[in-house]
């Protein structure tokens, strides 16, 4: 396959930055986007050109590392599917692929396709966790979970953290990040204790450096763990529910 | 008489065998048996007894250095953040919930004994020693089977959503070839969820304040004063800029090293550097050429492909493993008919079956692709065929059981499993090997503690299945803080060294030169194509099988790569921005002189173990043989500061409740 990509060159965070234009003459449908840089970076090093910097690890969906822009589209055209698991076969032979950074006010260009989202990490630090010291567990069949509520947890616990769903939504909103945590968290027995503080701590620190929501959707067709919109409608429950309690 | 031979003379622990290693190596002296004392156990309550603490207002006065945020690290910083030690955690990735832990898919064992199946933490040491092939500490093993009980309780209690039963209690499931049911599980996400609450609880002790969280920093070497790890010196990987940091103790939980084979089913940018420049400030490094090779992965089918993605364990239940009976058999899978297939577990482990463990597995593969009947594109894979399962369970149960795993497959290759078999393939996947500790979990270098895969610890020659979640786990959470705080107590008073000790200048001078170096060669190769050009040396010469032969030929190519490496590497851009090609020519330079050791290491072990498969000792039936009055010890190699041959001790390993008995799996 030949392809063409325009990609954002930018080298530091405060530099200007633009989209240079390259070819790929010798891609294969099976590459993924990420191995498509890959090809592309080995050509230019040996140009003596800089590669573009990218992130990436796993290389299998879980990591949450990687994610770009794909033509304007968090991750790319398929849905629900990290960069990395975005395959050539989506597109045809010939094609002009642009490839530019996740934009986002709370996601400031590190270099390139790189961007900053320790936000989203600061975010967990405000309540995204239970308080329970090392050692002082009960043991763990003496809470019953039902298997349905279990699921439904594991469902929200899925997040990879990889930013799409802001990247995707017009008002850089992380209600969909914030809401799979707290859902989870509120559905078990041991988030029980810091519900309350959990929802409202965590929905202030992301007020911080996030919009709000308006229910437009894009994040859900973004994300790669596949988290439900209805973790949105549970924060806004939860948070309204600690408005009115003290704990 | 080489200088080895005198050694041998001298010490006598071997015998006066020659062997073809005798120019690679020297022998240095036996290492004590490192066992605490009593039954195996009651080792780990003796132990615990003996331990010194540190007084709660002393805490905060001790400043200990996390580096890596994996289960073993991030547990480790989190507890100790509790505690109320002043706690520096570095972590190359962006965030703490990256490590490459998140990408476990099948469990975590814990000897919880929730079934009626007759397990037991007894039952799952014996499990883990056997599995081990008899290469790792019993007492070691112990302490991780009896600290899984807590450990489930603790993830649990973290909001950790493992899979349950309908009646609430937590599900389990059999897996890597035992036969009880004795693994825990969060959908075909374990890693992640288990390392999400490790994360989640760092990122707690990040907002109280005991926890400084240091992203995108690697470690490049670590600060020796006197013989003892004080500190580490980082690179930020944004600015380029160079820093030390000192503190009472040093951990290592940086991961394994099992990307020297340039394709593995690990992540792109696990490394062994920490540990490597540990090892050449005076850690031991134990048994590195122990690597298991996981028989599901992807097999490689093109230049660019960037791994080879792990494919569950779990598929071998139901789909059945055969190869074409004529070598070069180029039609279609479809086409070739029942008696012209080999079933070759099936024929070969009739006992076991697909379900074979992974080194038997993965060693009954090589044969078939040695012999020419690989299949695929580049004759490198085996097939994994689910047409039976399906005619026999139909399309919805095999699609309720590995839906998520076929979507993957057919992610990565474009083609549908239930139509065309898979094609799988051994990958590098763990390594046993890793820096040498005692059961403190402390490397002989005192003050620097390794937890994780990063050490050898516990699982000998092979790991089991869902074991290393585990091991990572435990020495994090619930070893390390106990004897972290036996080894800081002492220096109650003390303060960190000076950042501007002349030996932390020295070792800041040493990591920018090498930088600079790597900056300016001159040279015209990528960093890659020697990473590559390693892989392959090492995937066919210290692979799945060894032989004297390979791996002495294997020394000599990597010593010629290296020095191809340091004359010729073309690393491109300056040290003062993102850089990622001076981080992987850093890495790569690294895993050159790891390879070699390797090798080093599988030609000096004159013997068949677990993963570690030397094709001149084997039993008639073609299977690992042991050599248990030579070979019983782990392999502590130090180096040779002054540029000689690498020394190996030798640490004697004793069963005391579990008789040396050989596997079967027939
Ligand atoms: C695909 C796959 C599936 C697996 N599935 C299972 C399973 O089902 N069950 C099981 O028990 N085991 C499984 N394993 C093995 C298991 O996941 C790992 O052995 C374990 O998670 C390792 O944890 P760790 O804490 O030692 O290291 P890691 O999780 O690898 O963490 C390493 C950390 O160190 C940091 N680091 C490394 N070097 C440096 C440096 N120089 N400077 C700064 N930071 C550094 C990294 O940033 C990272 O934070 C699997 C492994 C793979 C590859």
């Amino acid at each position: 396959m030949n392809i063409t990509l325009e990609v954002w060159r930018q080298v530091t965070p405060d530099s200007a930055g633009g989209f240079v234009t390259y070819t790929v003459a010798d891609a294969t449908p099976e590459m993924s986007l990420l191995e498509l840089l890959d090809r592309l970076n080995a050509d230019l090093v040996d140009h003596r050109i800089e590669p573009i910097a990218f992130e990436h690890d796993c290389r299998e969906g879980i990591c949450g590392c990687c994610g770009v822009l794909v033509d304007g589209v968090a991750h790319g055209p398929a849905l629900n599917t990290p960069t990395c698991q975005q395959h050539l076969r989506s597109f045809v032979d010939g094609a002009t692929i642009r490839l530019a950074p996740m934009g986002a006010a709370a996601y400031p260009v590190i270099r390139d396709l790189m961007i900053d989202r320790s936000a989203l990490d600061r975010i967990i630090a405000a309540g995204g966790f239970v308080s329970t010291p090392t050692g002082s567990a009960p043991e763990a069949n003496s809470i019953p979970i039902a298997k349905e509520l279990a699921d439904r947890a594991m469902d929200d616990a899925a997040c990879i953290g990889c930013g799409a769903c802001v990247a995707a939504c017009p008002n850089a909103s992380a209600q969909l990040f914030v809401g799979a945590k707290v859902s989870q968290l509120a559905r078990l027995p041991q988030g029980q204790p810091e519900r309350r503080a959990r929802a409202r701590s965590m929905a202030a620190a992301a007020a911080l450096d996030f919009g709000a929501c308006s229910d437009v959707g894009a994040c859900r067709d973004a994300c790669p763990a596949g988290i439900s919109m209805d973790v949105i409608a549970a924060l806004n429950r939860e948070v309204l529910r600690a408005s009115w309690s003290r704990r | 008489m080489t200088v080895a031979d005198e050694l041998i003379e001298a010490v006598g622990v071997e015998g006066r065998i020659s062997s073809p290693a005798d120019a690679f190596r020297e022998i240095g002296e036996p290492l004590a048996v490192d066992r605490p004392e009593g039954p195996v156990d009651r080792a780990w309550a003796n132990h615990l007894l003996g331990l010194e603490l540190v007084n709660p207002a002393n805490r905060r006065t001790f400043t200990v250095i996390v580096v890596g945020t994996g289960l073993a690290g991030a547990g480790c910083a989190a507890t100790l953040g509790e505690l109320g030690y002043n706690v520096d955690v570095f972590t190359y990735h962006d965030s703490s919930r990256r490590a490459h832990s998140v990408a476990a898919q099948g469990g975590i064992n814990a000897a919880k004994a929730y079934k009626a199946d007759g397990d037991s933490v007894e039952r799952f040491f014996r499990d883990t020693v056997r599995g081990g092939d008899f290469r790792a500490r019993e007492t070691d093993a112990h302490r991780m089977a009896e600290l899984s009980v807590r450990l489930i309780d603790h993830f649990v209690a973290l909001g950790t959503p493992f899979a349950r039963e309908y009646g609430g209690g937590l599900a389990t499931r059999s897996f890597g070839g035992v036969q009880v049911s004795r693994t825990f599980y969060a959908r075909s996400q374990t890693g992640q969820q288990v390392q999400l609450a490790g994360h989640q609880a760092l990122q707690r002790q990040v907002a109280a304040g005991t926890c400084h969280l240091h992203t995108r920093s690697e470690v490049l070497d670590i600060i020796v004063h006197e013989g003892v790890a004080v500190g580490v010196v980082t690179r930020d990987l944004v600015t380029g800029a160079i820093t030390p940091h000192t503190a009472h103790a040093v951990v290592l939980a940086t991961g394994g090293y099992a990307n020297v084979y340039y394709t593995s089913t690990l992540a792109k940018a696990s490394n062994v550097t920490a540990t490597w420049r540990a090892h050449r400030r005076g850690a031991m490094f134990a048994n590195p050429s122990f690597v298991q090779f996981h028989p599901t992965a992807l097999p490689i089918d093109g230049e660019w492909q960037s791994k080879s993605t792990l494919m569950s364990e779990s598929l071998r239940n139901d789909g059945r493993v055969w190869v074409p009976t004529q070598p070069g058999d180029g039609r279609q899978p479809g086409d070739i008919p029942e008696h012209e297939r080999d079933y070759y577990l099936e024929r070969m482990y009739p006992a076991y079956g697909n379900l074979a463990p992974r080194d038997v597995s993965s060693r009954a593969a090589k044969l078939q692709l040695d012999a020419g009947r690989g299949v695929g594109p580049l004759r490198n894979g085996v097939y994994l065929d689910f047409a039976d399962a399906i005619a026999r369970l139909g399309n919805g149960v095999i699609d309720e059981r590995y839906g998520n795993l076929f979507k993957l497959y057919e992610e990565a290759t474009g083609e549908n499993p239930r139509k065309r078999p898979m094609r799988i393939a051994p990958g590098p996947h763990f390594s046993m090997g890793g820096l040498w500790v005692d059961y403190d979990l402390m490397s002989s270098l005192p003050g620097l503690f390794v937890g994780g895969e990063a050490s050898f610890a516990v699982h000998g020659a092979n790991r089991l299945g869902a074991n290393s979640l585990l091991s990572a786990s435990a020495d994090g959470w619930f070893v390390l803080p106990f004897t972290i705080a036996n080894y800081l107590a002492p220096q109650l008073g003390s303060a960190p060294l000076p950042l501007d000790h002349p030996a932390v200048l020295a070792t800041v001078a040493e990591a920018t030169e090498r930088i600079e170096r790597l900056l300016h060669t001159g040279g015209a190769t990528r960093p890659d194509v020697f990473h590559r050009q390693l892989g392959r040396i090492l995937a066919l010469q210290c692979g799945v099988t060894r032989s004297a032969e390979h791996l002495t030929a294997a020394i000599t190519d990597i010593r010629t790569l290296r020095e191809g490496f340091w004359n010729d590497v073309n690393v491109i851009g300056d040290g003062e921005h993102v850089n990622q090609e001076l981080e992987r020519a850093g890495r790569i330079a690294d895993f050159l002189d790891l390879g070699e050791l390797m090798c080093i290491d599988a030609l000096d072990r004159d013997e068949s173990c677990g993963a570690h498969f030397r094709v001149e000792h084997q039993t008639a039936a073609g299977e690992a043989q042991r050599d248990d009055d030579r070979w019983c010890s782990i392999s502590a190699w130090e180096h040779d500061a002054a540029g000689g041959v690498p020394r190996r001790h030798s640490e004697p390993l004793e069963f005391s409740a579990i008789p040396l008995v050989t596997r079967s799996y027939r």
